[in-house]
């Protein structure tokens, strides 16, 4: 709040009512009713439902489905993760580097921003086909019988790949404008202290975008988590059947084809727990990244 | 550090391995080449492969190369209802993906920029409970609260229309933040300034805050635009009406009509010259603004 700040009264309530409107509508309103029908047992047919309590979680947590579920989500975040901040980091780092044709990179490297998840799960899809694939095609000269939507590995890979496509793009803008702040002086003094490009990347370039790497780290999980939705979804061609699915896209199938609501709500609710979690954490690293610049 | 080396090798040109310096380059560039054709290769592959005709594709997969079919193809997913959707073009959906980009993109502007006025510029005694209050919707995404989203949107009638697209999408306060953060690194003394020389609330906003706000307000624009017109799970849920169907929401339809083994030729021409379509409004904008779209995209999510 400004000092000098206006004393009207019924001004800001004004500007703030529709913000707090759609917010009570359509956030608070969604989100308490989330948490409710998670302790509910909804009738199929839709006649009524009875309050079970926590049964939902504890089925939930004694699912084998849902366990496969969420170590598919695991190892799938942590792939996803790793490959597009180590590749963006790479490539932020030789555009960095490099003078002629520095701006033409850039815009080459950063435009994949701007595409849609499914419509890159959409390219995927061809270029992971069953018949005529390129990269099916590529995949089997070197022995690998690799089956789009049929064999779960398979399915993973191409979830994978084109997931880590869609994100090196944020990751490289960030890692990109990270490198660019840092100062003139301090690369001159390494450049002094020492010789070889790899030692002055690991002693000072390296610690000095750690924040970067951090914020990102966040942003990158909650990518993997949740703005995936499009790319699983088009890479299953919108039928899970035994091909690996995310937990969020486990929310959306349970309740909208399973009817299954109070166990898709728990689910909805466990995720908002593991995003306070995260949310926390990134605070925490927020706080840290103020020390550090 | 690149000027820095190259200045080098100018001062000292006997002393300093240049031979070396030369290689490095070559092996940054060869890096970054890889890494442009990676990013790109996809995208122009499929490009190509819309001017071949469905029954090649369908054969072959993704080609290289140019037939005729590219204005053909490109022109049938316009104006003609596919075999994707029952009765709707291309230009529909077109339309239906740029009244989402805009209106959240302006609606989010607008409402966001209001509220974070209120907040800063104002003394208000609930005005940091206001704060937290929007502030806690950062950390819900739409999509672990979609099934009770959508039961809301489904009671208050408003499934298949603009307003249930676009309304829900900005209950968020991603924009709020971002404006609370630029307002508050205004100076102090211009909103002393403004009072002294007797302008009242509105008039200071309107004509001060907003145009110091303009680039602000352009790097939040291109970002919202691209994620309204990317939107994908939210517009799926609550569209079932094909004529309110998004070129992103389409691309699921595409890929369902696709996957079905009938006694026709899949349109694989129309349906890839449609996902080029979805992507090339964004991809524009953000080449076009590059450096907005930066400014926004670091500085709104710090």
């Amino acid at each position: 709040m400004k000092r000098a700040g206006f004393t009207t009264v019924w001004l800001p309530i004004a500007l703030l009512l529709p913000q707090l409107m759609i917010i009570a509508i359509f956030f608070y309103w969604p989100a308490a009713w989330a948490v409710q029908s998670s302790f509910y047992l909804q009738d199929p047919f839709g006649f009524g439902s009875t309050f079970v309590g926590v049964e939902n979680y504890t089925d939930l947590l004694g699912n084998v489905e849902y366990g496969k579920v969420a170590r598919f989500t695991l190892i799938y975040t942590v792939l996803v993760t790793f490959f597009s901040l180590a590749l963006a980091l790479l490539l932020a780092v030789k555009a960095d580097a490099v003078i002629s044709g520095a701006k033409t990179y850039r815009t080459l490297l950063m435009w994949v921003y701007a595409i849609a998840p499914p419509v890159a799960g959409f390219i995927g899809l061809m270029f992971f086909d069953q018949r005529n694939g390129p990269l099916t095609q590529m995949f089997q000269a070197f022995g690998w019988d690799f089956r789009l939507g049929a064999d779960y590995t398979s399915t993973a890979t191409a979830m994978v790949v084109v997931a880590v496509w869609k994100q090196i793009p944020v990751n490289f803008i960030f890692f990109l404008s990270g490198l660019q702040s840092i100062p003139k002086s301090v690369r001159e003094a390494a450049l002094i202290d020492n010789r070889s490009a790899t030692g002055r990347f690991w002693d000072v370039t390296f610690p000095l975008l750690a924040p970067t790497a951090f914020f990102l780290l966040i942003i990158n999980i909650t990518y993997a988590l949740f703005d995936t939705f499009g790319i699983v979804d088009t890479l299953v061609r919108s039928e899970p059947g035994n091909n690996p699915v995310t937990l969020v896209y486990k929310v959306f199938v349970d309740g909208f084809r399973g009817n299954d609501l109070g166990g898709s709500s728990a689910q909805s609710v466990l995720l908002m727990l593991l995003v306070l979690v995260l949310t926390v954490f990134q605070f925490r690293l927020i706080e840290r990244r103020i020390h550090y610049t | 550090m690149a000027d820095l080396t190259q200045a080098g090798a100018v001062a000292r040109p006997l002393t300093r391995p240049r031979k070396r310096i030369r290689w490095n380059r070559i092996v940054d560039h060869a890096v970054l080449i890889t890494g442009s054709l990676f990013m790109v290769f996809p995208v122009f592959m499929v490009l190509t492969t819309i001017s071949f005709e469905d029954v090649d594709i369908v054969q072959k997969g993704l080609q290289i190369g140019l037939e005729g079919r590219m204005a053909e193809n490109f022109h049938d997913a316009m104006f003609e209802a596919s075999g994707f959707t029952k009765t709707i073009t291309g230009t529909r959906m077109l339309m239906n993906s740029l009244i989402l980009g805009f209106g959240f993109a302006i609606g989010k502007i607008v409402i966001s920029m209001m509220a974070a006025y209120a907040i800063v510029y104002f003394r208000l005694r609930f005005a940091t409970f206001a704060f937290w209050i929007i502030f806690t919707t950062l950390l819900l995404p739409l999509e672990v609260r979609i099934l009770p989203s959508y039961e809301a949107i489904q009671s208050l009638g408003l499934a298949n229309t603009y307003t249930g697209l676009i309304v829900p999408l900005i209950a968020s306060a991603t924009g709020t933040f971002f404006f609370r953060q630029f307002f508050r690194s205004i100076p102090e003394e211009l909103v002393e300034a403004a009072r002294i020389d007797g302008a009242g609330p509105v008039k200071f906003f309107i004509d001060i805050l907003v145009p110091l706000s303009r680039t602000m307000i352009a790097a939040i624009f291109i970002i919202m635009f691209v994620y309204g017109w990317n939107q994908y799970l939210w517009p799926t849920l609550i569209t079932t009406d094909e004529g309110m169907f998004t070129l992103v929401r389409g691309i699921k339809q595409i890929v369902q009509v696709l996957s079905q083994t009938g006694a026709k030729i899949p349109e694989y021409g129309k349906a890839l010259a449609l996902s080029m379509i979805a992507m090339i409004p964004p991809v524009l904008i953000v080449i076009f603004f590059q450096s907005w779209f930066v400014k926004g995209l670091t500085e709104s999510d710090k």
